[in-house]
């Protein structure tokens, strides 16, 4: 069916977490932390916006707004609502909604609370823009706006070095990633001419038959996986923990990790079914979700056993989107469904364990079931789901997945399954772990005298965690409002579901069987659960290495590198870097003049006016003035009496502008020279061997011979007046200015300027970095050649 | 550099270049002028008070960090080049408002904004590297 197109509300829909980002620290400044009520409104908005979508989307319609961004390159701002964007923008705006409150409540007093809710704002509306995206350059645009926002999030507390650490590693996995993405994006573009992901979508057969199949399938997967911690990129996420807990329950475990997810989901019905998409993600997957699950068994911090959980939950996802079947898909989507739902709900729980008792070590936990009663129920309803137990969501989705991964191709389907038994079982024994140990059991002392957190943090928990029981009681609504929906984006046919909580028949059941296997494996394993841990730290230390560390070596190796690089390169003597750049300048204009015999004619004596030769004169003393000067302070203002010789000389022929802004810029080539000059303590002479001038000199000459040359030969040219008389006649008509030259710069070609200025404040953040490095003598020349080009940025203008 | 004469100058002077810049600012659209140029102006200003009464008093009469106020300005200009999506046009398509008030014509458009923005940008980072400049060794 073809998408039916809307009005804009869904765009700004889209945008309207970046408006919030912009009022939510002036509303932390009057409200404090109580800021977070009025701000979890716009989420909740976004959430009911979206749930509108719910029943014409479950009547297999699907929708697209669009405004135009550059429309010259095709690029539109465009959504693409149908089941599987509609679920996540649910996802991403309902849990969202929680998180703002519990932010209120977790970072209460901080400082810094204000530009928190900002940044998870800002990511939020990157997400939805994400999920929703519909032309695939906005969709990455998006993409990496994730991975920026989550540096901030990650790197909140940027005082700390780990924090830094983790953010950087997070923004250089998945900002990674995410390059190799677009090139994936960009090949799809050029090879089927198809910019919108539902035009894809609208023939599905288009990509495996361009030939580039396997290029773009490898760019995408690299995009995905990075995103969604698939071994062996899986380091980053665990080491985002260290970010604030409102942070790893919304990013980490509901919505940012599931990028990669998504998209694997979103191009399935494109990418998916070959035989390398059945080979690749089921097998990375697989390993995934083991290598998560083990590490997970290991840890004793809550938060870290969660993180190693949902980066095995995330391999379990990309293995059974990797089947392409149907029945592994709808098992897929239950449990994504699922996951967020207990995950987020679990991450709250351990973050106000921290908060309220001081720790989050589970060895120092227990006993707090009498303090935290309200925590304590919700830890134990989303543990229960995440176990797989029923009346649960969690169960559903895993008796659906069991049955997926059990009639998937006769040979394949054992090892998968077998996989997704141990990573269940696995998980079943993290689920217990962390809802029974720091509740149950003799008390414990903790750092904090515990107490039960305030609403604001149990309010998520509670409403997470008796989501995931209440969709399981409705298990048939459940499956035709957002299951049914979502598979059918995801397989790109529209399939009727028989959801049932409870299995109608035992004998032959399969999934029924494995899920009591899996129990069963669960509590055995659970009760050995501390020589499990020592086993498998025992194991790891005899490896001794892993991908974590091999980022920093990885790291370490392209310092190296560069560092080898630059010894070679640079000598750190600016005059040698003025004498290669100045002696390449002269060689480039004038080989070419001489080889190609197009020297210019040599031109007449112009008919002056006598002032006017005097201005050149002026130009011309300068310019001895510097050469015969004794100190280096008179030959900088000497040269400073050319430059506004020239000024005039501009503003004598009719370039006001540029002679405007050529005087402002000598005086502050003048000032600056100077500051530098008695900033860097140079003697005041000029002390250099006679040889050594010869070569500047003759350099210098040769640049200005051919520059000469060159204009001559320029202005000796037919004149073209095309773009002259555009701009002459459309600056005031269309651009209501009369300064050409500036409607030009801000309008006309305003898109350039936008570029220069971002450069010129890139080159002042280095220069003023390079003034403040003082450690190492030879640093101070750099500066001074910074300061050149920092100014010749200024006059190319 | 501190001479008295210099120092009693130095802040009408001041005064008197930022007026100034401002003015080449707002009719950089129909005369000679603009952000660029009047961005430079408004540097140099600051060089010449941070020279005459020293980088403290600069620093304390712009109230925010130069690089932020660079960073301000490229962030209003790109900010600029966005409103035209509420009209369903692309990227920087310029948005006019023209009024009248006591018979003069006023314009408003985003090219202004825009060129606001650039004029900060230059206010900011060639202020920025001037007063570092201008700081001495503090160890």
């Amino acid at each position: 069916m073809t998408p039916v197109v809307i009005d804009d509300t869904t765009l700004y829909a889209v945008l309207a977490p970046f408006a919030a980002a912009v009022v939510a620290p002036i509303l932390t400044r009057w409200f404090k932390h109580n800021a977070a009520w009025p701000l979890a409104i716009v989420p909740a908005l976004i959430f009911l916006h979206f749930a509108g979508f719910v029943g014409p989307v479950s009547e297999g319609k699907s929708f697209i707004a669009a405004k135009s961004w550059a429309p010259s390159y095709g690029i539109n701002f465009s959504v693409y609502v149908d089941g599987l964007s509609t679920l996540f923008a649910m996802l991403i705006s309902g849990i969202g909604t929680f998180i703002i409150l519990y932010a209120g409540g977790y970072l209460k007093g901080h400082p810094q609370q204000g530009r928190f809710f900002s940044f998870l704002f800002m990511f939020m509306g990157s997400m939805l823009g994400l999920v929703l995206g519909n032309n695939l350059i906005s969709l990455f645009i998006f993409w990496e706006l994730t991975s920026v926002t989550s540096f901030l999030l990650i790197g909140f507390d940027h005082l700390r070095a780990a924090s830094r650490r983790a953010a950087i590693q997070a923004l250089v996995v998945t900002g990674g990633g995410g390059l190799a993405l677009l090139a994936g994006f960009i090949l799809i573009i050029s090879a089927t001419g198809e910019i919108e992901m539902s035009a894809l979508l609208g023939s599905p057969e288009i990509i495996k038959n361009s030939g580039l199949y396997l290029p773009i399938f490898l760019l995408v997967l690299a995009g995905a996986f990075t995103k969604s911690a698939q071994f062996p990129f899986h380091f980053w996420l665990p080491n985002a923990m260290e970010a604030p807990t409102p942070v790893s329950a919304y990013l980490h475990s509901a919505t940012m990790v599931k990028a990669g997810v998504y998209l694997l989901m979103r191009m399935q019905p494109v990418l998916g079914g070959t035989e390398l998409w059945t080979t690749v993600l089921p097998l990375f997957g697989g390993i995934t979700l083991l290598v998560g699950t083990i590490l997970a068994v290991r840890q004793t911090d809550l938060k870290l056993m969660l993180a190693y959980t949902t980066v095995a939950s995330l391999g379990l996802l990309v293995m059974l989107t990797g089947t392409s079947e149907v029945k592994a898909l709808e098992g897929a989507v239950l449990y994504l469904l699922a996951h967020s739902l207990f995950k987020g709900a679990l991450f709250m729980v351990a973050g106000t364990i921290d908060h309220e008792a001081g720790t989050r070590d589970i060895t120092k936990l227990g006993g707090l079931r009498s303090a935290m009663p309200i925590t304590f129920v919700a830890a134990c309803l989303a543990a229960l789901s995440m176990a797989g137990l029923p009346p649960f969501i969690g169960f559903v989705a895993k008796e659906v997945l069991y049955y997926g991964t059990w009639g998937w191709l006769e040979f394949w389907g054992l090892p998968l399954t077998l996989t997704a038994l141990v990573g269940n079982a696995l998980m079943f024994v993290i689920a217990a772990a962390v809802a029974l140990k720091p509740f149950l059991g003799p008390k414990i002392e903790t750092p904090k005298h515990a107490h039960e957190g305030p609403v604001l943090l149990f309010a998520g928990p509670v409403v997470l965690s008796v989501l995931g029981l209440g969709l399981a009681l409705f298990t048939h609504t459940t499956g035709e409002l957002l299951i049914a929906p979502t598979l059918a984006s995801v397989s790109g046919t529209f399939v009727e579901l028989d959801l049932h909580l409870w299995p109608t028949y035992i004998f032959g059941n399969v999934a029924l069987y494995l899920s009591l296997i899996t129990i069963g494996l669960g509590v055995i394993l659970f009760t050995q659960i501390n020589k499990l841990r020592n086993l498998i730290g025992l194991v790891l230390t005899a490896i001794g290495w892993g991908p974590d560390k091999g980022f920093d070596q990885f790291v370490a190796g392209i310092v190296g590198f560069s560092s080898w690089l630059t010894r070679r390169l640079q000598t750190g003597k600016m005059q040698t870097y003025m004498l290669v750049i100045f002696g390449f300048t002269a060689l480039a204009v004038l080989v070419p003049a001489f080889l190609s015999n197009s020297l210019p004619a040599i031109p007449k004596v112009p008919d002056y006016r006598f002032y006017e030769w005097g201005i050149l004169l002026i130009a011309v003393l300068g310019l001895i003035a510097v050469l015969i000067a004794k100190t280096r302070l008179t030959a900088i203002v000497s040269l400073g009496i050319q430059g506004f010789a020239v000024a005039l000389i501009f503003m004598m022929f009719g370039a006001p502008d540029l002679a405007f802004t050529q005087f402002m810029v000598e005086t502050l080539s003048v000032v600056i020279l100077a500051l530098v000059m008695t900033r860097l303590n140079l003697s005041p002479r000029d002390h250099r061997h006679a040889g050594n001038a010869v070569i500047t000199g003759v350099v210098a000459a040769a640049v200005g011979l051919g520059l000469m040359l060159t204009l001559l030969a320029i202005t000796q040219q037919p004149f073209d007046s095309r773009l002259s008389d555009f701009f002459t006649e459309y600056s005031r008509s269309i651009a209501h200015g009369r300064n050409i030259v500036n409607v030009i710069l801000v309008d006309f070609r305003g898109f350039d300027t936008l570029g220069e200025i971002a450069v010129v404040v890139l080159a002042g953040l280095c220069v003023l970095a390079l003034i403040r490095v003082r450690t190492k003598p030879d640093i101070p020349d750099e500066t001074s050649s910074n300061e050149t080009t920092q100014t010749q940025t200024a006059e190319a203008r | 550099m501190r001479t008295i004469i210099f120092r009693t100058i130095a802040p009408y002077l001041t005064a008197l270049m930022v007026l100034f810049s401002i003015f080449v600012l707002l009719r950089g659209h129909n005369e000679p002028g603009g952000g660029f140029i009047g961005g430079l102006i408004a540097a140099s200003a600051l060089a010449i008070f941070g020279i005459a009464c020293g980088v403290a008093s600069v620093r304390r009469a712009i109230v925010f960090h130069p690089m932020s106020v660079a960073g301000f300005g490229l962030f209003i200009g790109a900010l600029a080049g966005t409103l035209s999506f509420f009209k369903d046009q692309a990227f920087m398509t310029s948005q006019w408002l023209i009024f009248h008030i006591f018979d003069a014509e006023i314009a408003l458009s985003t090219p202004l904004i825009f060129d606001i923005g650039v004029y900060l940008v230059v206010v900011g980072a060639i202020g920025s590297i001037a007063l570092a400049l201008e700081e001495r060794e503090v160890d």
